[in-house]
Formats: C-alpha cells, sequence, structure tokens
C-alpha cells in the first residue's frame, strides 16, 4: 500500500517526475564520468605498461623510461646479464631516437625505434614481418602515408639530419617489411622500428653498444619487486621501475586530475541530492494534508517517512540507468577528444569503464536517494496533524 | 450502559505569538455507548478543537480524557496513533481520502496498517463499500466519484478495523441538500447498528437526527 502511494505520488505529477530523473540522470552521467576518471588513466597506463607482459623497465640512473635522451653506456654487457638471471624470461633493449627521410625535395621525420625483434615489446605487426636483416624497417601508417611507400619498397632514411646544411648523415637504404602499430606512442605520430644494431651503426660511435631503455619479463612466479630490488642493489647506472612503481609516479603526476574527479563527482552528486530534495520537498508540501489524514487514521509514523524515502530513491534509481548510458556516451565523447592530445599513446583512455566505477556511482546514488529523502520524509511525518488538518480546511 | 468518552475538564490552549487562545476551557462530557451526540455551536467555539481531542490527535493542555475505558490525554505519539488505527473511526468535511488509490484501497489502507491479510482485507473492504451502497464503485478513484459517494468511502474507512468511536467533522458541509440527507440517513443507519458518534456540524438537520445535541460557546459546554 505505502509503495502504491509512493508510485502514484510520483505519476501524479508525471512532467515534472520526468524531467527530475532526467535532471538526476544528467548529474549521474557525470557523476559516472569523475568516477571513470578518477581511475581511468591509471587502470589505462597500467594495462598499457603490462600489455606486451614487461614487468621492470630499466632506464639511465635518475631518468624514467624516455624521459630525456640520455642512453645507458654498455648495453649489451646489461642484456646478457639480465638473460642470465634464472628469474629473467625475455630482455628487450630499445634505442630511441629519429630518422629522416629525403623525399621529393623535402625530409619526412619519424621516431625511430632500435629493437631487438625477436623480443620486442614497443609494436604490433599489423601486416608483413619483423625486420630481421639489417637493412630492414617496419613502420606505423603515419610514416608510410607521409612517404607513399609500402611493403616491399625501398627508402632512404638518415639517422641525422643538420637544418642549417641541409645535409643528412647515417644514412641506409632500408626495406620496407612490415606495417606496425605502435604501442606506447601517439595515435598520429610518426615510428618506424628497425634492428638496435643498424640504428647504432647509423647514430656513428657515439650510440655503439647504447640503450635507451631495457624492459624485462620476468618468469611466471617470479617476485617483482624483489627482483627489482635486486637489480636495484647490482646495477648501479640504471634506474630500475617495476610496473607498480611506474604507476605510483603516474599517480603522483596525474594526481590533480584525481582531485578534480573527485571534486567535480561531489559536486554532480550534490546537485542530484539538491534537486530529489526539492522535488520531494515540494511534493510532500502539496500534499501535506493527505498526509496528516493518514497519520489521523492510524497509519504510522515511519511508514510515512517509508514512503517518502521510497520516493526519492525511486526517482534516483530510475536515473541511474539513463545516466550510466548517457555517462558512456559522453566518457567516450570526451575520450575522442582527449585522445587527439599531443603526444599521448594511442591507446591511454582516459575515461575507461570498469563495473566497480559503475557499482560505486550506482551505490552513491543509491545513498544520495536516501538521503535526499530524509528533511521531506521528516518534514511530512513531523507535522501537528490537528493544526496541518485546520489550516487545511481553512485553505 | 458503557461509557466511551469520559472527558473531565478538558482545558485546550495555543500560543499565538505574545498571545494565548483558550479553546477549551474546563470541558466535560460523557457519551455512552451507542449514543449519537451532535456538538454544535458558532465558529470558532471549540467544536473542532474538541473533537481533535476525542480523536487523539491533539492533547489537551490539562484536564482527563478516557476513551473505550482507557486514558489517551497522555499517550506516546506512536500508542496515539495505534489507538486512532484501532478505536477511532474519522471523517471529515473534505472527505481526504487517497487520491491514488480507488474506493476499495482507501478502505484497506487501515486494515493494511493494522495488519490485517489481503484476502481477508479485501472481503471487509467490501462488506463496507456493500455497506455504504458503493460495492459497484470498488475500483474507481476518488476523482470519479461524486461528494456524497467521497463522504460514503471515507466512512467506509472510518468503519474499516471496527472502531469504538466514529468522529465526524462536518460531514455535510461539501454536500448538496439532498445528498447532506442521504448522509444522514446513513449516520442514523450506522447508530442503530451500534456504532457510538459524535459529529461536529452547524448541519440542523444533522444535528436534529442525534440522540443528543451539546450546545458550544467560548470554548465552554453550554447545555
Amino acid at each position: 500500500m505505502i509503495a502504491t502511494l509512493a508510485f502514484a505520488s510520483l505519476r501524479r505529477h508525471r512532467a515534472r517526475t520526468a524531467l527530475a530523473v532526467l535532471g538526476v540522470a544528467v548529474s549521474a552521467a557525470m557523476l559516472l564520468d569523475m568516477v571513470m576518471l578518477s581511475s581511468g588513466m591509471r587502470e589505462s597506463f597500467r594495462g598499457l605498461l603490462l600489455s606486451q607482459g614487461f614487468q621492470l623497465r630499466l632506464s639511465p640512473k635518475g631518468t624514467l623510461p624516455f624521459d630525456t635522451e640520455a642512453t645507458i653506456r654498455a648495453a649489451d654487457s646489461l642484456v646478457a646479464l639480465l638473460r642470465a638471471r634464472p628469474t629473467v624470461e625475455a630482455v628487450s633493449p630499445v634505442l630511441g631516437g629519429q630518422l629522416h627521410f629525403p623525399v621529393a625535395g623535402a625530409t619526412v621525420t619519424s621516431t625511430a625505434l632500435g629493437v631487438d625483434p625477436a623480443v620486442q615489446g614497443d609494436y604490433e605487426l599489423v601486416a608483413g614481418r619483423n625486420p630481421v636483416a639489417p637493412d630492414e624497417i617496419v613502420a606505423n601508417d603515419a610514416v608510410l602515408r607521409a612517404l607513399g611507400r609500402s611493403i616491399g619498397d625501398t627508402v632512404r632514411a638518415a639517422s641525422g639530419y643538420d637544418p642549417q646544411l641541409r645535409t643528412l648523415s647515417g644514412q641506409r637504404v632500408l626495406r620496407i617489411v612490415g606495417r606496425v602499430r605502435f604501442v606506447y606512442l601517439a595515435l598520429d605520430q610518426r615510428a618506424a622500428a628497425l634492428p638496435i644494431g643498424t640504428l647504432r651503426a647509423m647514430n656513428g660511435p657515439g650510440a655503439t653498444d647504447r640503450a635507451s631503455l631495457v624492459m624485462v619479463r620476468l618468469r611466471q612466479g617470479a617476485d617483482v619487486e624483489r627482483e627489482r630490488e635486486a637489480l636495484l642493489a647490482q646495477l648501479r647506472t640504471v634506474t630500475v621501475i617495476s610496473t607498480s612503481e611506474a604507476l605510483r609516479q603516474v599517480d603522483e603526476r596525474l594526481s590533480y586530475f584525481r582531485q578534480l574527479a573527485v571534486i567535480l563527482g561531489a559536486v554532480s552528486l550534490v546537485v542530484g541530492f539538491l534537486l530529489v530534495t526539492t522535488l520531494v520537498t515540494v511534493s510532500v508540501n502539496e500534499r501535506i494534508g493527505e498526509i496528516s489524514v493518514m497519520r489521523a487514521i492510524g497509519v504510522r509514523r515511519w511508514r510515512v517517512v517509508a514512503q517518502i524515502l521510497l520516493e526519492s530513491s525511486v526517482i534516483m534509481l530510475a536515473a541511474s540507468p539513463i545516466g550510466l548510458a548517457l555517462g558512456l556516451v559522453t566518457a567516450r565523447w570526451l575520450n575522442s577528444i582527449l585522445a587527439r592530445f599531443p603526444g599521448l599513446p594511442e591507446r591511454i583512455d582516459f575515461f575507461l569503464f570498469q563495473p566497480s566505477a559503475a557499482w560505486t556511482a550506482l551505490g552513491l546514488l543509491a545513498l544520495c536517494g536516501v538521503l535526499a529523502g530524509v528533511y521531506p520524509s521528516w518534514r511530512g511525518a513531523s507535522q501537528p496533524i490537528a493544526t496541518t488538518l485546520r489550516q487545511e480546511a481553512v485553505g | 450502559m458503557t461509557t466511551i468518552v469520559d472527558a473531565r475538564a478538558l482545558v485546550r490552549e495555543y500560543r499565538m505569538g505574545e498571545e494565548i487562545v483558550h479553546a477549551l476551557r474546563g470541558v466535560s462530557l460523557a457519551v455512552q455507548e451507542r449514543e449519537h451526540v451532535a456538538i454544535v455551536g458558532p465558529s470558532g467555539c471549540g467544536k473542532s478543537t474538541l473533537l481533535n481531542l476525542l480523536g487523539v490527535i491533539d492533547r489537551p493542555t490539562s484536564g482527563e480524557l478516557s476513551i473505550a475505558g482507557q486514558r489517551v490525554d497522555r499517550l506516546s505519539d506512536a500508542r496515539a496513533t495505534d489507538f486512532r488505527l484501532r478505536r477511532i473511526g474519522f471523517v471529515f468535511q473534505r472527505f481526504y481520502l487517497m487520491q491514488a488509490l480507488t474506493a476499495r484501497e482507501n478502505v484497506e489502507l487501515p486494515l493494511a496498517e493494522a495488519g490485517m491479510g489481503g484476502t481477508e482485507r479485501r472481503d471487509r473492504a467490501l462488506e463496507l463499500l456493500d455497506y455504504v451502497g458503493l460495492r459497484k464503485r470498488e475500483r474507481h478513484r476518488p476523482s470519479q466519484l461524486s461528494g456524497g459517494e467521497q463522504q460514503r468511502v471515507a466512512i467506509a474507512r472510518a468503519l474499516a478495523n471496527r472502531p469504538a468511536l466514529l468522529l465526524a467533522d462536518e460531514p455535510t458541509g461539501e454536500l448538496d441538500a439532498r445528498t447532506g440527507a442521504e448522509m444522514i440517513a446513513l449516520f442514523e443507519r450506522l447508530n442503530a447498528d451500534g456504532t457510538t458518534i459524535v459529529v461536529v456540524t452547524h448541519d440542523e438537520e444533522l444535528a436534529r437526527a442525534a440522540k443528543r445535541v451539546v450546545h458550544m460557546r467560548d470554548g465552554e459546554i453550554v447545555g
């Protein structure tokens, strides 16, 4: 009976209830987006780091991977040392640099990664094969498009370019053997990969035995943090970071994002709360006589409270699925805008949907729905019956 | 004969800003079982205040009040609510039916509150609607009923839990003369069937139908 009255009360002013539900849905969508944003980038970055299965990354002392142009000296012996460890399954050295392609009087520049094709974790092969021979190269769509080349074509490339003299250095003729997608690079960033030995040779004597980064994949069951500490103690010239350590550093850098998300999420929740409280309070005021009559004929106070709390909760819960859908659509739209941010890895999502985010948003909305009904239900149930009926009769 | 209402020296005062309003000034009243009492008097004489005290929706400032043998002037809110549910039936001038509920559901409301099961509740509600001549209108909502029909549903609702006392506040006030006459006949029938009734009214016909008329003036019973 109480449920019937609660639903009937909401149906009585259909348009008003529908508008309130829509308003709360917008607020719920924003809340969901903020919950997704607060954890999305971190989880997305974590997924990115673990996507190729490498749990440890070694970079020159005091730097983050590809944070500077600094390189690790004696990289080959470091790789050999790492490969000799029983807990290590694979080691992938990477040398970063640039390639300049002279094309029809102009020069196309791209990021270059020197890798060990057998164990590399920087790109995924879309078509063709890995560059095995010293004169082979793979490139992403942005490079192939700019060069107007495809798999099987040859291309002249240089590792150095003097813009004043307009001269190229470290030139090679390379054959394109694969089309690839780089995992850690931005969507439209031009990039190519070639055997690390080739890139070192193109860079000249200064690059011999150098690597920008060494990625390590441990065997199943190995303790990542213990291995990290062991390597840190053993190797004095490199910084060793694990995925969790990288995430911690990312967390520090993204803390303002989370704070922003929490503040905006809280604001949207408060807006939803106030909207429902206002609507239900107006509704209670309109039928204060009816409520007093219910009390007069013996309906208990707590049932009146329950009816009004049910009304506010129903509005919140009805708005939740709409808000969820709206939140997912807006998150996708915002993601597509933010994905164009320069230098951002293609696979990074700002708004990552996780069931836990949806449940968190739903839980907060349900709690908010109950709380939003507290004031109007208190108001409805605590009116003096006789006085209210007298005022209603006069009014 | 059992005394249903035993009111002794009831005083009710309200504070309105700085002023104290003396709504009742020591009213004593006894109503016996199966009596039909009409309380009459000019507006503002304290009739409705007295009815509110008898209905346990208000408390006297001083004095003693027993209904059906139970002291009710100092009951807690929860006990007063339960007392109203089981021992008092209310009929209001403006009917005050739940607009969202059908006629039958309105009658079922106090029965559900009293914990009666679904089938029994439905049967009792239909029995009462039959009594007031509205069996065929059980599925109609208040907006689909005339004023007289709404008041009859309100009477059925008031009788739902077999109250010891039926209180009516200007029950014909919103009805035309013909429908008012039907209502008076219904009250007479209710009383003849054993219901104790106290009615507050300006309606001379309704007052005349009562077995006893109590006159009030300035918060006191004057005759």
